[in-house]
């Protein structure tokens, strides 16, 4: 089967991230696709590569990335999204006169579309947020 | 993408309209999603309700007032706004509270008809049952 994954939520302040995540290695693991997975709301905070949590807990933004690429699985960030929330890459950081880019490796920046196509292409669109 | 693969996209809509960014950007994507020529629907409940009331004013609070915008979805082919009547009188509010969203009919001599219809809890659950693709926001 072909999943679609919409993570809705930020990283540490709420359970989302971590469940979209085990959720999505579980999928693999099962011999499933994955089709995308989309970051909205403040999901998108998962695709800064300037997080830093203490060396004693888990990177979640390491860990999506790593299963990027390990899997090749397309993550998306919503730009409309990450620009209100400061989560740039090298482009969008010029075009708005920003001195650097934070998005992390594997992900990348795209619209709205991305996720009305993962839904229309997935068999199941799973979404984690509040 | 293939050519004929409609989907019934159903947004549910759950959260008062200020105070957290949700309402707004479940409000942009179905407006980019507007775009992809699916059968959408969005449903209204529990907080969500407030969203459409009527006389929102966000002066007070410095945000942006994206109300006005419901009342042009019917421009964008959204036509289909169903609201949940418990959500509704839990609240205290009813039919008229609501801000009258419509949208024009072309196949009956473009009349201005209602986009909002409410439907009771058992309805409800049916049209999420009959959806494709839910989204919750």
């Amino acid at each position: 089967m072909r999943f679609g994954i919409v993570v809705n939520e930020g990283p540490y302040t709420h359970q989302a991230s971590d469940t979209a995540y085990h959720f999505t290695k579980a999928v693999l693991a099962g011999g499933h696709e994955v089709f995308r997975v989309f970051f909205y709301h403040d999901g998108v905070n998962n695709g800064t590569r300037y997080t830093v949590p203490p060396q004693d807990d888990r990177n979640l933004q390491k860990l999506w990335s790593e299963l990027a690429e390990q899997h090749g699985i397309d993550l998306v960030v919503c730009i409309a999204a990450a620009q209100r929330r400061g989560i740039l890459d090298e482009s969008e950081a010029k075009r708005h006169g920003k001195s650097g880019d934070n998005i992390a490796p594997g992900f990348r920046i795209s619209g709205l579309g991305q996720l009305i196509e993962a839904g229309i292409e997935a068999d199941r669109l799973v979404v984690f947020g509040d | 993408m293939s050519e004929g693969n409609t989907k019934k996209f159903l947004y549910i809509n759950r959260k008062a309209p200020h105070g957290s960014i949700y309402a707004l950007e479940s409000l942009e994507v179905v407006l980019i999603g507007a775009a992809f020529e699916q059968d959408v629907s969005l449903a209204f409940l529990d907080d969500g309700v407030f969203q459409i009331a009527a006389g929102q004013d966000t002066a007070g609070i410095g945000s942006k007032n994206f109300a006005k915008t419901y009342r042009a979805l019917g421009d964008y082919e959204v036509r289909k706004l169903y609201v949940e009547r418990e959500s509704l009188a839990e609240r205290g509010l009813s039919e008229s509270d609501l801000m009258p969203i419509t949208y024009e009919d072309e196949d009956d001599d473009y009349a201005e008809k209602p986009s909002i219809h409410l439907v009771d809890r058992a309805e409800m659950a049916r049209i999420i049952r009959d959806s494709d693709v839910v989204l919750s926001f």
